[in-house]
């Protein structure tokens, strides 16, 4: 009876710990929001000029096109801004979606193919049609993707419709090298590799209204996909027999989540070049903060990785004026010690 | 009982019987990519020329090109091939992760960013590069390495496959971005310079290369192979290990600095060809299956055949000008690794 009443309690004390988690979870995701509207609305104000408040006030709602102010604001940085967010979280859910899926926790959205995919494609985009507008290189960027994603995917499930983790693991790592070696080939045949290295590490700087139209709809319906999917992927985590063993139908779950980390990844990947850092390292900070369940991770994720995107371009642009830092690096150096830290502490894999 | 034994000792000798079959496959083709490579090239010697001069005959243009041009330079490519596929398949063993490869012990990094910093300082035309830029890059790759294992090494429980990795990631971001940063300020011949050393090109091979490569393999590849049953046991699991009395963390650390010196003294001659140390490994696992004493051997060889085929085509396919190895690496494995991913079962 006493043994009875000690399992009690030690799962009652589970279920509150679990329940502490969900409040420290939702506490995160709405101060985390509050940071990062903060964090936005200094961050347009910050540049080459220096803008007050009150002017960014004033800029979005009592608009005045005389006044070159305004016109920054509106025009450069605001779009600027919401396109770091954005990027952000969509490629931090991107990654803890990888991780969640094929359970390994080196992996990253650029493992699905997408960074190299899209990089084959401005390869042969500045190789071979070097007068091609903005955003068609965009486009062309995000096919590229989708073709590398594609690729990964088929190769993974070649076999009796049968995507592992393992098999979509490897498959990505082959593929990954098979079209960046490629394009590294192209680049170094055609002479054209620092203008290629010069446009992916160029992060949001050239974001405009009219991209951010496209790319919105898109990434938000991913990310509320994400979501959606947190569920099963939080118990395809477990392990393909104890998932299967749960009625999931794992094989659809994976081919889902490829659809929702292609869309996420690859409309960042095609804006900012490959920024890999963030989908690795937000899904282990958020798993260190909230715990293990894809249910929480995954918009705690989304709300990290657009602050951590946001101060990035904020650095991006503050560090050097008038010059652009590159952002991918900018990210990569001031995440590596904290990164470390985490490795350090953490207590559970996956 | 008898039948039972007599039929697992029947099976026993097919695998064994077939996995020796492989490496004598491996063997020859090694050889006959050997044998390829010394006749093609910007001049075309036949067989018969190649033959007569290696035994002492032929002009003194053919001796030339032979002895200092083209030996070298596969012997190099042959050596590089084993010393990084070795590496990757003790890095995969002992992090128990598919996805490891040298890279992971921030080798190609840390040797890329020593590259760049000398080029910065010196220029792309100094003419003492071609004795100190190995150097240097080995010296990257022995620091960075040394560094990720500090890091991930924690008091009481040593270094952590997953730590290990975590750590080698992060570090490894690191210095790519710092590298990333040097570059963007880097001219055009010194931008080209580095790009087709990360590339992976076998450059300006010499004896003096072959020679600065040949002890670490010569010392690690024994070592490593006498050391394969350790290897067996660590995969199977610390706990594992430790019950089976061995000392886990300190068998870790000899197979980790011999990865790292093989690694790092291929990656200082070749430039970075990360691929082959992912890929070979996993070749070899596919064909022999996870025994080290068999799994070593046919990765070396798999490493080299794939390694100096890939060098002979980057010779010739876009002749006068050569393209780097380790890209010609990549268009070449790739594809077979992935025909073996989409036939295999396992």
């Amino acid at each position: 009876m006493e043994k009875l009443n000690r399992a009690k309690t030690e799962v009652k004390d589970i279920e509150d710990m679990d329940k502490g988690r969900t409040w420290v979870a939702l506490l995160i995701i709405l101060l985390g929001l509050g940071i990062l509207f903060f964090l936005m609305a200094f961050s347009i104000t910050k540049g080459a000029v220096e803008i007050p408040l009150s002017s960014v006030w004033d800029a979005l709602f009592r608009f005045d096109e005389n006044n070159t102010q305004h016109l920054i604001i509106l025009d450069l940085r605001t779009p600027r801004v919401i396109a770091s967010a954005l990027v952000g979280a969509a490629l931090a859910v991107a990654g803890a979606i990888m991780q969640g899926i094929t359970r390994n926790p080196m992996a990253d959205s650029g493992l699905l193919g997408l960074n190299a995919g899209a990089g084959f494609a401005l390869s042969i985009c500045f190789a071979f049609f070097p007068k091609m507008k903005y955003i068609q290189i965009i486009l062309f960027s995000f096919l590229g993707a989708a073709f590398g994603a594609a690729l990964v995917n088929g190769i993974a499930s070649f076999k009796r419709g049968r995507a592992t983790p393992m098999r979509l693991v490897l498959a990505g790592a082959a593929v990954s090298a098979l079209l960046s070696s490629l394009s590294q080939g192209i680049a170094l045949y055609f002479n054209v590799a620092q203008d290629i290295m010069f446009w992916t590490v160029g992060g949001v700087a050239g974001s405009n209204w009219e991209q951010i139209k496209i790319m919105f709809p898109w990434i938000i319906g991913a990310l509320i996909g994400g979501v959606i999917l947190s569920r099963s992927i939080s118990i395809s985590s477990l392990g393909e027999d104890v998932a299967k063993g749960l009625g999931l139908n794992t094989t659809m779950i994976n081919v889902l989540s490829s659809i929702i980390v292609l869309i996420l990844a690859g409309a960042s990947v095609s804006v900012v070049g490959a920024v890999g850092f963030v989908g690795l390292i937000i899904p282990h900070l958020s798993r260190y903060l909230i715990g293990v369940d894809y249910r929480r991770i995954i918009p705690v994720s989304a709300v990290l990785g657009a602050i951590l995107v946001v101060v990035a371009d904020l650095g991006a642009r503050t560090l050097n004026p008038p010059f652009e830092t590159p952002i991918g690096p900018l990210i990569a150096l001031v995440g590596v010690p904290f990164f470390l830290y985490l490795a350090r502490k953490e207590r559970r894999a996956l | 009982m008898e039948n039972i034994k007599q039929k697992n000792e029947a099976y026993k000798s097919k695998v064994a019987k077939r996995n020796i079959t492989i490496l004598i496959i491996c063997l020859i083709l090694l050889i006959l990519s050997f044998v390829i490579s010394m006749n093609t090239g910007y001049t075309k010697l036949s067989p018969n020329d190649t033959l007569k001069t290696l035994f002492g005959g032929g002009s003194h243009k053919e001796k030339l090109i032979l002895f200092k041009l083209r030996l070298p330079r596969i012997v190099v490519s042959i050596l590089v091939g084993m010393g990084l596929s070795l590496s990757g398949c003790i890095i995969q063993g002992i992090s128990r992760n598919p996805l490891a490869d040298p890279g992971l012990l921030g080798i190609n990094a840390g040797a890329g960013l020593m590259v760049i910093l000398y080029v910065m300082f010196f220029g792309a035309k100094s003419f003492l590069s071609v004795f100190t830029l190995p150097f240097l890059a080995l010296i990257g790759a022995g620091i960075t390495a040394i560094l990720i294992y500090i890091l991930s090494y924690k008091k009481g429980e040593g270094v952590a496959p997953l730590r290990l990795i975590l750590t080698g990631i992060a570090i490894q971001a690191g210095i790519s971005a710092l590298t990333t940063l040097l570059v963007i300020k880097l001219d055009d011949t010194q931008f080209d310079f580095v790009a087709n050393w990360q590339a992976g090109s076998i450059w300006a091979s010499n004896w003096n290369f072959v020679m600065t490569l040949l002890p670490w393999i010569l010392i690690l590849v024994p070592y490593i192979i006498m050391k394969s049953r350790v290897l067996d046991i660590l995969n199977l699991g610390d706990e594992l290990a430790y019950s089976l009395g061995t000392e886990v963390e300190r068998e870790r650390q000899l197979l980790l600095g011999a990865a790292v010196a093989l690694a790092a003294s291929s990656v200082s001659v070749s430039g970075s060809i990360g691929f082959v140390g992912l890929i070979a490994p996993h070749l070899a696992r596919r064909l022999v299956g996870p025994k080290h004493r068999i799994l070593l051997p046919t990765c070396a060889l798999i490493g080299a055949v794939l390694v100096s085929i890939s060098d002979t085509i980057a010779k010739v396919i876009v002749q006068p000008l050569e393209i780097p190895t380790g890209i010609v690496v990549a268009i070449v494995g790739a594809p077979y690794f992935l025909y073996l991913l989409s036939r295999n079962k396992q």
